[in-house]
């Protein structure tokens, strides 16, 4: 079927998926992003994917990834599946969104009808082939020179995304992005593509959602790129509940100016390979940005968190917490780097990444960096790795709470002042929901084992 | 309700309890002291089921149940608790969240049905008075950021709500101010029931000024080496624990 002894099969899939594109969609796009789609094609071909020997990727192995030879994906849900999306807790968060089939925009899915006054939703594909000025922006930002995944979405991108805040509209529920990958298909692979633009003094919520249900494998190569403009205020919530059979990588490229405020957590909940990355440009003054990241692993998931903290500016403010939670066989990498350019002064940045480990056979790995250049700032960081403290669970044992639900609390309390730090009450709850959902279905499955023995 | 016969404990290589007998009726206040090192918090520990002992011998009866064959959740579920000598701090837990947990969890058990957050919240105000607690604690992480005083009397105050059979209360004086000791003594002393048994466990007399027992025990050596009326505890006050070690052919 789709495995393949050797990676020619594999790049053969992609080259006929990079010409076809070239021939269709984007040749009715703007000359300066089929240019950077070339560069960034050619960028690809020579970075190749990365290795374990990358000191950027050596906790996580691409090589599932270059066996398979990946197609595109119907760009349809199957009526089996309908109930299970349109039940699902994060389709619908009662304001405009854009849905995405492996990577197809279907409008039939999607809610634009009630798109609030200055705000703009639109699939990029549209928007470029319509020559939207903003929509030019994409891949301006995110690095496809260096970042071999992030130019392999820049080359391969079909649809994804647009969102504009237009100058000061103040919109209250949340934005939607769904994206979709059926994993009813053998080996599907998508190329979402997301660019968000907050004009100045505008406020947003933009929730982006990756979800999937079946259990083939597939291949989500996702790229987000989120511009706040001067005293924009923007909370971006991306959650990701793929199947257990997808690999998924993404990026988030932030950059901000003056004043901006910026939060993006990033919740990790499914897939089986997951990398995400986030890389954060403060590049003006007065600028905030918080990264608030929670993963949450069983079985054999693993999940890698590679965040970049890049103050190109003084007076600049970031903030970092990334949790993780890890089960059964699952690990993580955690690669946290806070670089402070020569001309950063005062920069104030705090970081930390803790991991709370369910079992004897889970691993955390944690690294993180400081690389500062400037003279007067403040930087903290600091990473735990612990178990659920004993003390604690005897406690609430004592007092009559069952085991189970004592390590459900625990755990739930672990991870509370992530879930906290997001300012949408629609997305906490269903978070709050879905964590909770989770661990009752992992011990219904434990219950069960446990009854066959 | 309590029979404890020559029960035997050891964390770790260590024999810390070597044969304890005690028989609590319901109604009565026993008081257990003795000197740092003498097996009191192990015996409190034990009874309320904490794994890091290792109960190597005697039987413990608790209203007909064998107790040391139940889980710590099932000793409370039917009527035991312990009053912690430190509390524990379970940060990102509410401390009523928790509470209503636990009552519902026993009241699960007892075949009642569960309180919702309105109903709980009621009848915990109420015994928050009896507690002279601050109103904030409601919205509080279980003793989280709590000072040593507001713990103890957070235990009493769940004590108060959860209306246990049995109440061990684990050094809950130790450290506390006069106004402090005075207001959880008020607390035990409300609690104090014709149905309801309570174990002191006490390195100091003066909390027995405040709630006066019907039983003082002196343990030492994991034993306990005397027994008698609350003029015991008296007798200890003025001749200290030397006493009892002089007495007492080890």
């Amino acid at each position: 079927m789709a495995e393949v002894k050797n990676t020619a099969e594999h790049q053969q899939a992609y080259k006929e998926r990079y010409a076809a594109l070239g021939r269709g969609a984007a040749a009715h796009w703007p000359a300066p992003v089929q240019q950077r789609r070339a560069e960034a094609w050619q960028a690809f071909g020579a970075l190749g994917y990365p290795t374990t020997r990358d000191e950027d990727w050596q906790q996580t192995n691409l090589a599932p990834l270059t066996h398979i030879a990946f197609s595109e994906g119907r760009g349809q849900v199957a009526p089996e599946l309908q109930p299970r999306l349109q039940g699902h807790p994060f389709f619908d968060l009662g304001g405009p969104r854009l849905v995405f089939v492996n990577g197809v925009f279907s409008a039939e899915l999607s809610a634009l009808e009630n798109c609030p006054a200055g705000v703009t939703l639109l699939s990029l594909n549209e928007a470029l082939a319509s020559g939207r000025p903003t929509a030019a922006a994409v891949a301006r930002h995110a690095d496809f020179q260096k970042q071999a995944l992030t130019a392999l979405n820049t080359a391969l991108f079909q649809d994804g995304a647009l969102i504009e805040i237009g100058r000061r509209a103040v919109v209250p529920a949340p934005l939607q992005i769904v994206y979709v990958s059926t994993g009813d298909q053998a080996s599907c692979a998508s190329f979402p593509r997301t660019l968000i633009v907050a004009a100045p003094e505008s406020q947003a919520t933009i929730v982006e959602t990756y979800l999937g249900f079946g259990m083939e494998r597939s291949f989500t190569n996702a790229v987000t790129e989120i511009v706040a403009e001067a005293n924009a205020w923007v909370e971006h919530c991306r959650v990701q509940q793929e199947g257990p059979g997808a690999i998924h990588i993404s990026a988030v490229q932030t950059y901000q100016t003056r004043d901006s405020r910026l939060s993006t957590h990033s919740l990790a909940l499914g897939g089986e390979l997951v990398r995400n990355g986030v890389n954060a440009v403060l590049d003006d003054e007065g600028a905030e940005v918080v990264l608030n990241g929670l993963y949450v692993l069983a079985g054999q998931q693993h999940c890698d968190n590679h965040t970049v903290l890049d103050h190109a500016k003084p007076n600049c403010r970031s903030r970092e917490y990334y949790k993780g939670i890890l089960d059964d066989q699952s690990s993580s990498a955690f690669n946290g780097l806070i670089l402070v350019r020569k001309d950063a002064q005062h920069t104030d940045a705090i970081q930390s990444n803790k991991n709370l480990i369910l079992s004897a056979d889970a691993t955390a790995n944690t690294r993180p960096q400081l690389e500062i250049y400037a003279d007067d700032v403040r930087c903290t960081h600091g990473a735990t790795v612990g178990q659920i403290d004993a003390e604690m669970l005897f406690y609430m044992r004592s007092r009559g709470v069952g085991e189970q639900d004592a390590r459900h609390l625990l755990t739930y309390a672990f991870a509370n002042d992530v879930l906290q730090r997001i300012q949408s009450t629609a997305v906490r709850e269903r978070l709050e929901a879905a964590l909770f959902a989770r661990w009752n279905e992992a011990q219904a499955q434990r219950a069960g084992q446990a009854a066959k023995l | 309700m309590l029979e404890i016969r020559n029960l035997q404990a050891k964390a770790g290589d260590r024999e810390i309890l070597r044969g304890i007998n005690l028989t609590v009726k319901p109604g009565e206040v026993h008081a257990i002291m003795g000197p740092n090192g003498s097996g009191k918090s192990t015996l409190a520990g034990v009874l309320a089921g904490r794994d890091s002992y290792e109960v190597t011998g005697g039987s413990v009866t608790f209203l007909g149940h064998d107790l040391l064959e139940l889980d710590p959740e099932e000793r409370a579920r039917e009527g035991v608790f312990l009053a912690f000598q430190y509390p524990v701090e379970i940060p990102g837990v509410g401390n009523m969240y928790f509470l209503r947990a636990a009552l519902n969890a026993i009241r699960k058990h007892r075949g009642e049905e569960e309180l919702d957050a309105v109903d709980f919240l009621n009848l915990a105000r109420k015994k928050m008075k009896l507690l002279e607690m601050d109103d904030s604690l409601i919205n509080r992480s279980v003793n989280e950021g709590f000072s040593g005083g507001e713990k103890k009397r957070n235990e009493i105050f769940q004590m108060a709500v959860l209306e246990p059979k049995l109440a061990i209360l684990d050094e809950t004086d130790s450290g506390l101010d006069i106004d402090a000791l005075k207001i959880v003594s008020q607390g035990v002393n409300a609690l104090r029931d014709k149905d309801r048994g309570i174990i002191l466990v006490t390195h100091y007399q003066r909390l027995l000024n405040y709630i006066v027992p019907d039983f003082v025990h002196v343990l030492s050596g994991g034993r306990i080496v005397k027994s008698g009326g609350k003029e015991l505890a008296l007798e200890l006050e003025d001749k200290g624990y030397a006493w009892i070690d002089d007495t007492v052919a080890v």
